[in-house]
């Protein structure tokens, strides 16, 4: 490896041929400030808060965009850099809002933490309010103009990990702004509510719409009856949120916790998931011995199946027809467990705790009340699941575990998985292989279809039946592979799409500034759960078993048709064309 | 009135031919130059302008032989040279008057530039205020392509060329040279970030070369008549000639190309025939970003390095005059204005740093600056210059400073006095 | 009126660039030539044929001055408001047409058949202050011949 070798506050640095200066400056442990700079992206060097000074350059660099170059000379702290570093701050602060107290970023702000570091105590220029409207018009994410400071880098996810493309800059100078085509809101365009651009933005320009509230009303409303469902990868990025490593948190405190915030009942989607094996592997396998539409596609990630209904609407038959394990439970829990513990439906009010805000888009589609209700009556992020918590003065760190309600709490090691690009398949893959074999599987970990890298694919043998899958998250990846398998140059039988990357885990509504750092270490504790589960492969949750007994009677039967069953609807890539309408 | 003579290279044809016809243009010595070009080596080219000393006349100065030195050994499947034609620095119409009145020149000197750098394609970014050099252009494209001058095998050479004129969608940023890059890709005119600079990774990512109108429009003349007769002109370091074009209160709103080592004074007083409608009070050189210089500087020659020294610039070559009956404050608002409008608005210096500016301009006008704005306003403006992402961002606190610098007294008159 | 426009029209003026490599702005100035405006239909149909995302065409369409996204008059009237028509008296220019007009900088007269837009330098310095009706210039034109000029359109 060539290196280059360089001084930096007069310590000497030797990195390789390449490294930028910030890069550079934290080897020495020096932390260069960076507004605009994504550790997951390009380098777009517009905001300038990281420039310094080069001996022998006039001009200030921006250590974010600047190699290190031989026997560089660079200074971090000179006087030009103070003075440049504390102007531009005050320059996007007194164009931003002043209201850091009620921001929903407040305390976890990029922007903030270098009003902070840097001792902005006044500002000497005046105010500026844009008094933009808010933009209110997706169930999933709302946003706040006014905050916005133009980074870009809501932009880059949207466009090149998603490609959805959803936003880009409008005007120049001064009146630039960042929004969706024509300045509309992201209700109106082919916004799939990942909700990545709200782990993009370093400030709270971009954010969930928060609930929490309604689900409080619910609680001290004494008619009703209020159950919850908790996704797999909500347990791991909690943590985060109570200042402990990725996975720190176990599972019983957070149902305690959740106990004490005052809800009847604590489930797990878990239990759907492994449901959704039961169904989905199922349905994989009448697709192959009936002829049926392969690749069959999953169907758990509501942002990728918005994302497909926009621009692959000519794979909507590929779906699985299975509901995701949120709105399977929601169905079931308005049915038979209504039932069960003899509550009139109707008083039951049903929350769902996601690391998802597609899944707030998801639970009021029109097809998701086959109970007769609104099967899941709201969704809330791991981010305001903190929040009740927060409120509700619960030490969570502390809490006393307590163990989930019966019976729609009790699951595998399978289910868990779900929450890791890879998991769904290889959780089907467990399951499939038994029932299609009627073998135990020597090594029930897929490690071929686990990890960060975009495409996964692997070729499974059932017993002389070769079974090709693959996995993508992100939907930038789920493009590539449609396109490859448009185009003929792929085939395979059963794919897993995540929209977001790393899966559920790096989802939308998880902890504000996930990066894939961060993704990788909930990945990592996501398959340490699995491990360290009694059960592991969905078929042989008891709990299943019995609600098939009692209630569904046989997979793809008729009342599985009738609550775990849905269909999708083709999307214009133009919503707001008068002609597309 | 002075000694002071013009000299004309570029402009050499102005008015004494009809700008469409190739014909003409060949009977004053067109594509001589071309035709010369074809037999040298690249390399033999490259000295040829380097021994001239060329150096662009954009507003940067850099050598034009360094610039395609860089290019020109690149091993490419295509290369492009872009002419800048995105002169957008008010008072300036130097292109405008060569594209109108000698396209042929022009198109000559890309046609060399092609061979020179192995660039087979280039493209003319006129400004889309200039429908009529476009049209120019067009037809002595079209002109160049019939008398077997453009296209495959340019004269038996073995050298493929085409050129296309591109028209920009009002923007000044886009006479920014990585600007123009974005634009010609179909983008916003967002400046790039360099390295890599566009000589290497340049438009579709392959090296270009982008060279100012006047620039290029020196070097058939250069090849015709050797590096050497072109460095012996005007100021040693800034040899050759200069388009100035007038504008504001001097008697003759004219232009003039003169050598290098002509002062201000004279183009003002020579050439412009003087100021008009009250006595000297500030010229600003160089378009909307260039200094807003006094009287005391009018002895300086107009060359790049001599106007920097003397805290100008020379820029685009405009000679912006104000006589004394104006309110400066007022017409250094305007220019302040100006980038609030043209900034590209992607780097934060730039983007809210114009704003502010004006709005201190509009402040001081209103007579509700205190010293502390105006403290605030020049910190800025250094912040701005150091900081900015592009050219465009670093000068565009300029006339404002340079008028707080030369002119502080017209500041001080109407700052609010128990600040 | 503007000349309507149709998709059918867009479509043909957008299909003329489809094979251009650098085809998306020289598309956007056919569509401003014809309609002074881009339309929403054009927007998508541009996106459609060059394979780009809609909302960066729009960021495009929204950069360049000459262009733009919201009705403009048939034709538009751009005044010079760079520092030597600035001096040269291009305020008292506006404010004429203004007057006449009877709308303000920025705005459409009603019967849609103007539009009054200022712009930055037109490189006319030599004769300012300088207007452009349909980007021709007009030069030195006294307060007392704009009915006459107007009475044109």
């Amino acid at each position: 490896m060539e290196t280059v070798t360089a001084v930096i506050d007069g310590c000497k640095v030797e990195v390789a041929k390449g490294t930028t200066i910030l890069d550079a400056a934290k080897t020495v442990g020096i932390k260069i400030p960076t507004l605009c700079y994504h550790p997951d992206q390009s380098i777009k060097a517009n905001c300038r808060i990281c420039v310094v000074e080069v001996e022998g350059v006039q001009l200030l660099q921006a250590a974010c965009a600047t190699a290190v170059g031989k026997d560089m000379v660079i200074k971090t702290n000179t006087m030009a850099v103070r003075e440049a570093r504390k102007t531009v701050l005050e320059l996007i602060l007194a164009h931003h809002p002043q209201d850091c107290l009620q921001c929903i970023r407040n305390q976890n702000c990029e922007l903030q933490t270098l009003a902070h570091e840097y001792n902005v105590r006044e500002n000497r220029f005046e105010h500026i309010d844009e008094n933009l409207l808010l933009d209110l018009t997706s169930p999933g994410v709302h946003r706040d103009p006014n905050k916005c400071i133009k980074c870009g880098r809501c932009i880059e996810v949207c466009e090149r990990v998603q490609t959805a493309a959803v936003y880009s800059k409008y005007n120049r100078g001064f009146k630039v702004g960042v929004a969706p085509v024509l300045n509309l809101g992201l209700g109106e365009v082919a916004c799939i509510n990942c909700g990545q651009c709200v782990h993009a933005c370093p400030v709270g320009a971009i954010y969930e719409n928060d609930q929490h509230e309604q689900v409080w009303d619910a609680i001290c409303d004494p008619k009703k009856h209020v159950v919850c469902q908790m996704a797999p990868a909500i347990r791991v990025a909690l943590a985060e949120e109570f200042g402990l490593n990725a996975g720190e948190l176990e599972m019983g405190k957070i149902v305690a916790a959740l106990r004490q915030i005052g809800f009847d009942k604590v489930f797990h989607t878990n239990f759907t998931a492994d449901l959704t094996i039961i169904e989905e592997g199922n349905e994989l396998l009448h697709r192959i011995n009936n002829g049926g539409k392969l690749p069959m596609i999953t169907s758990c990630s509501p942002g990728w199946i918005k994302y497909c209904e926009h621009f692959y609407p000519d794979f909507l038959d590929n779906l699985s027809t299975c509901k995701s394990p949120q709105q399977m439970f929601g169905a079931l829990v308005k049915t038979y467990y209504a039932e069960k513990a003899s509550i009139d439906p109707a008083d039951i009010y049903s929350v769902s705790f996601m690391p998802c805000t597609a899944k707030k888009f998801e639970c009021i589609r029109p097809e998701m009340n086959s109970s007769g209700y609104q099967d899941v009556d709201v969704v809330l992020t791991t981010r305001e699941l903190a929040r009740m918590i927060r409120e509700a003065g619960i030490d969570i760190v502390n809490i006393a575990p307590e163990d989930f309600d019966a019976p729609m709490g009790m699951y595998t090691g399978a289910a868990v998985i779900f929450g890791a690009t890879g998991g769904v398949m290889e959780a089907a893959l467990r399951t499939v292989y038994e029932v299609v074999t009627g073998k135990t599987l020597q090594d029930i970990n897929f490690t071929a279809v686990r990890g960060m890298e975009g495409i996964k694919e692997a070729t499974v043998d059932l017993d002389g039946l070769e079974v090709k899958v693959a996995v993508a998250h992100t939907t930038g990846n789920a493009r590539k592979l449609l396109d490859a398998i448009r185009a003929g140059e792929k085939f395979y039988h059963f794919i897993e799409v995540m929209a977001c990357p790393g899966g559920c885990i790096g989802g939308g509504g998880q902890p504000y500034g996930t990066t894939n750092e961060i993704r990788q270490k909930r990945i990592d504790a996501i398959y340490d759960e699995d491990a360290g589960l009694p059960i592991r492969k969905s078929h042989e949750n008891p709990a299943i078993t019995q609600l098939y007994e009692e209630f569904l009677k046989e997979p793809l039967g008729h009342k599985s048709h009738e609550l775990l069953h849905t269909h999708y609807t083709k999307r214009s890539l133009y919503p707001f064309s008068k002609e597309e309408k | 009135m002075s000694l002071a003579k013009e000299q004309r290279i570029v402009l050499n044809n102005y008015d004494k031919i009809n700008p469409a016809s190739i014909d003409e243009y060949i009977a004053q010595g067109g594509y001589q130059a071309l035709k010369k070009a074809l037999t040298m080596s690249s390399a033999a080219i490259i000295d040829e302008l380097k021994a001239s000393g060329l150096r662009g006349r954009g507003g940067a100065g850099f050598p034009t032989w360094l610039k395609w030195s860089f290019t020109a050994p690149i091993e490419a499947d295509q290369k492009y040279i872009v002419c800048n034609a995105d002169e957008g620095e008010p008072g300036t119409y130097k292109d405008r008057l060569i594209m109108d009145k000698d396209p042929y020149r022009l198109i000559e000197a890309l046609t060399i530039a092609g061979y020179t750098l192995g660039a087979t394609k280039g493209y003319i970014y006129v400004r889309g205020e200039y429908p009529q050099s476009q049209q120019s252009l067009n037809t002595a494209i079209t002109g160049t392509k019939a008398a077997g001058m453009m296209g495959k095998n340019i004269l038996g050479s073995g050298f493929d060329f085409d050129l296309e004129v591109f028209s920009g969608a009002f923007a000044f940023v886009c006479g920014e040279e990585t600007a123009i890059i974005e634009s010609i890709e179909g983008k916003r005119g967002e400046p790039r970030i360099r390295p890599p600079y566009p000589g290497t990774v340049g438009l579709w990512g392959k090296p270009t070369v982008i060279n100012n109108v006047e620039t290029l429009a020196n070097i058939p003349a250069i090849l015709n008549n050797g590096g050497k007769w072109f460095a012996s002109i005007g100021a040693v370091k800034y040899p050759g000639t200069k388009i100035m074009t007038l504008s504001g209160d001097v008697v003759n709103k004219t232009f003039v190309e003169v050598p290098t080592d002509t002062t201000l004074y004279d183009i003002i007083y020579g050439f412009g025939g003087g100021v008009t409608g009250g006595d000297f009070l500030a010229v600003q050189v160089g378009g909307n970003s260039g200094g807003v210089l006094p009287e005391s500087l009018l002895n300086t020659p107009i060359d790049f390095d001599s106007m920097m020294a003397a805290g100008g610039s020379l820029g685009t070559g405009a000679v912006f005059v104000i006589n004394d009956k104006r309110d400066l404050l007022d017409v250094v608002k305007n220019m302040a204005h100006f980038f609030t409008e043209e900034s590209c608005g992607k780097c934060t210096p730039c983007r809210e740093g114009c704003q502010r500016l004006y709005d201190f301009m509009v402040k001081v006008c209103d007579g509700k600056a205190t010293v502390k704005d105006l403290k605030i306003a020049n910190g800025l403006a250094r912040v701005m210059n150091k900081s900015a992402l592009c050219g465009l961002g670093q000068a565009a606190p300029t006339p404002v400073q340079t008028a707080i610098k030369f002119f502080g007294n017209k500041f001080e008159e109407k700052l609010l006095q128990n600040s | 009126m503007v000349d309507s426009y149709t998709n059918v029209s867009v479509d043909k003026i957008i299909a003329e660039f489809k094979d251009v490599k650098s085809g998306l702005l020289p598309a956007l100035h056919a569509i401003d030539e014809k309609y002074k405006v881009i339309p929403e239909e054009a927007l998508v149909k541009l996106s459609q044929v060059f394979n780009i995302p809609v909302s960066q065409i729009y960021g495009v369409a929204t950069f360049y001055a000459k262009f733009a996204v919201n009705q403009r008059g048939k034709n538009v009237i751009r005044f010079c408001e760079s520092a030597p028509c600035h001096i040269a008296g291009a305020a008292e220019l506006v404010a004429a047409f203004e007057k006449q007009l009877g709308i303000k900088a920025g705005e459409t007269t009603l019967d849609g058949k103007f539009t009054l837009e200022f712009c930055q330098c037109v490189g006319m310095c030599q004769e300012a202050p300088v207007f452009t009706i349909n980007q021709q210039p007009y030069f030195n034109v006294s307060i007392e011949e704009i009915p006459e000029i107007l009475a044109r359109f």
